[in-house]
């Protein structure tokens, strides 16, 4: 009996697979544009809660506060801030490739360590602008 | 010779049945969102641990004659919303592969938008609107 011949001579590699698949930058910043994107349709929930609240009284309002004040609130509202702040930023990079500008993969790399990084600089500032205590001060 | 109907060609939009027109206008939502979210952002940064009658008043403050972050406001949410359709329609066509699911997702969506839209308007309404 001769040797199978579909038998290699040592194990042949198998096509790419997920677990051994490198995320290059783009792909990261793609399927985070989408999921910003998810939370922050859930997000557009709470701005209707906080609207509602005002229209409705200082009570109303005062719960809103309260709740958004709690621990998991603040981890809640950071998420919508960094959310918003990356939706935005990689929105403007989408924005930019649809007018022709920026697909060279050295730049499309580049601008998207700059969102994410900028986002979360942004994310980060806000929050820090207001525990300092500069929030409400324009009002 | 062509297989095409002369109505269908006139149409131009194909076997997908529709054109460029959603993208177009996630495009443009998209375009009208960027100052937009900017406002809001600042607006939120300038409103957090504010009074409520703080908050009342940046609403209703007039600017020529009008409520204009209430206005900034409603154009916020109305863009917005109609940008998360267009973007949650591609979601849900992109990994719900049940037609009939599909089309219940679809509805809950919408009527998710609506809802958050006529709730946040009427607010609006009633914080600047007229007495």
């Amino acid at each position: 009996m001769a040797e199978n011949p579909q038998k290699p001579a040592r194990p042949r590699p198998l096509s790419p697979f997920i677990t051994i698949y490198r995320w290059p930058v783009t792909m990261a910043t793609s399927i985070t544009h989408r999921v910003t994107g998810v939370g922050l349709a859930i997000g557009s929930a709470v701005l209707a809660w906080w609207l509602v609240a005002i229209a409705s009284g200082p009570e109303a309002y005062a719960n809103f506060n309260m709740i958004a004040a709690s621990w998991i609130g603040q981890i809640a509202l950071f998420g919508f801030a960094w959310s918003l702040a990356y939706h935005l930023l990689n929105g403007i990079r989408h924005l930019a490739w649809d007018t022709g500008y920026g697909f060279n993969v050295k730049t499309a790399d580049a601008t998207g360590w700059f969102v994410i990084i900028l986002s979360v600089l942004l994310a980060i500032g806000v929050f820090a602008y207001v525990y300092l205590g500069h929030g409400g001060a324009g009002v | 010779m062509t297989m095409e109907t002369p109505l269908h060609r006139v149409e131009g939009l194909g076997p997908a049945h529709s054109g460029v027109k959603h993208f177009w206008r996630q495009r443009m939502t998209a375009a009208a969102m960027v100052p937009l979210a900017i406002w809001f952002a600042w607006s939120v940064v300038l409103l957090a641990g504010a009074s409520e009658v703080q908050v009342l008043t940046y609403l209703t403050r007039a600017a020529f004659g009008l409520p204009l972050n209430a206005i900034l406001m409603g154009a916020f949410i109305v863009i917005a919303l109609y940008h998360m359709v267009l973007g949650l329609q591609v979601v849900i066509d992109d990994y719900v592969h049940h037609s009939g699911g599909k089309i219940f997702l679809m509805l809950v969506m919408r009527a998710f938008a609506l809802a958050v839209a006529a709730v946040s308007l009427f607010a609006l309404f009633r914080i600047a609107g007229p007495v």
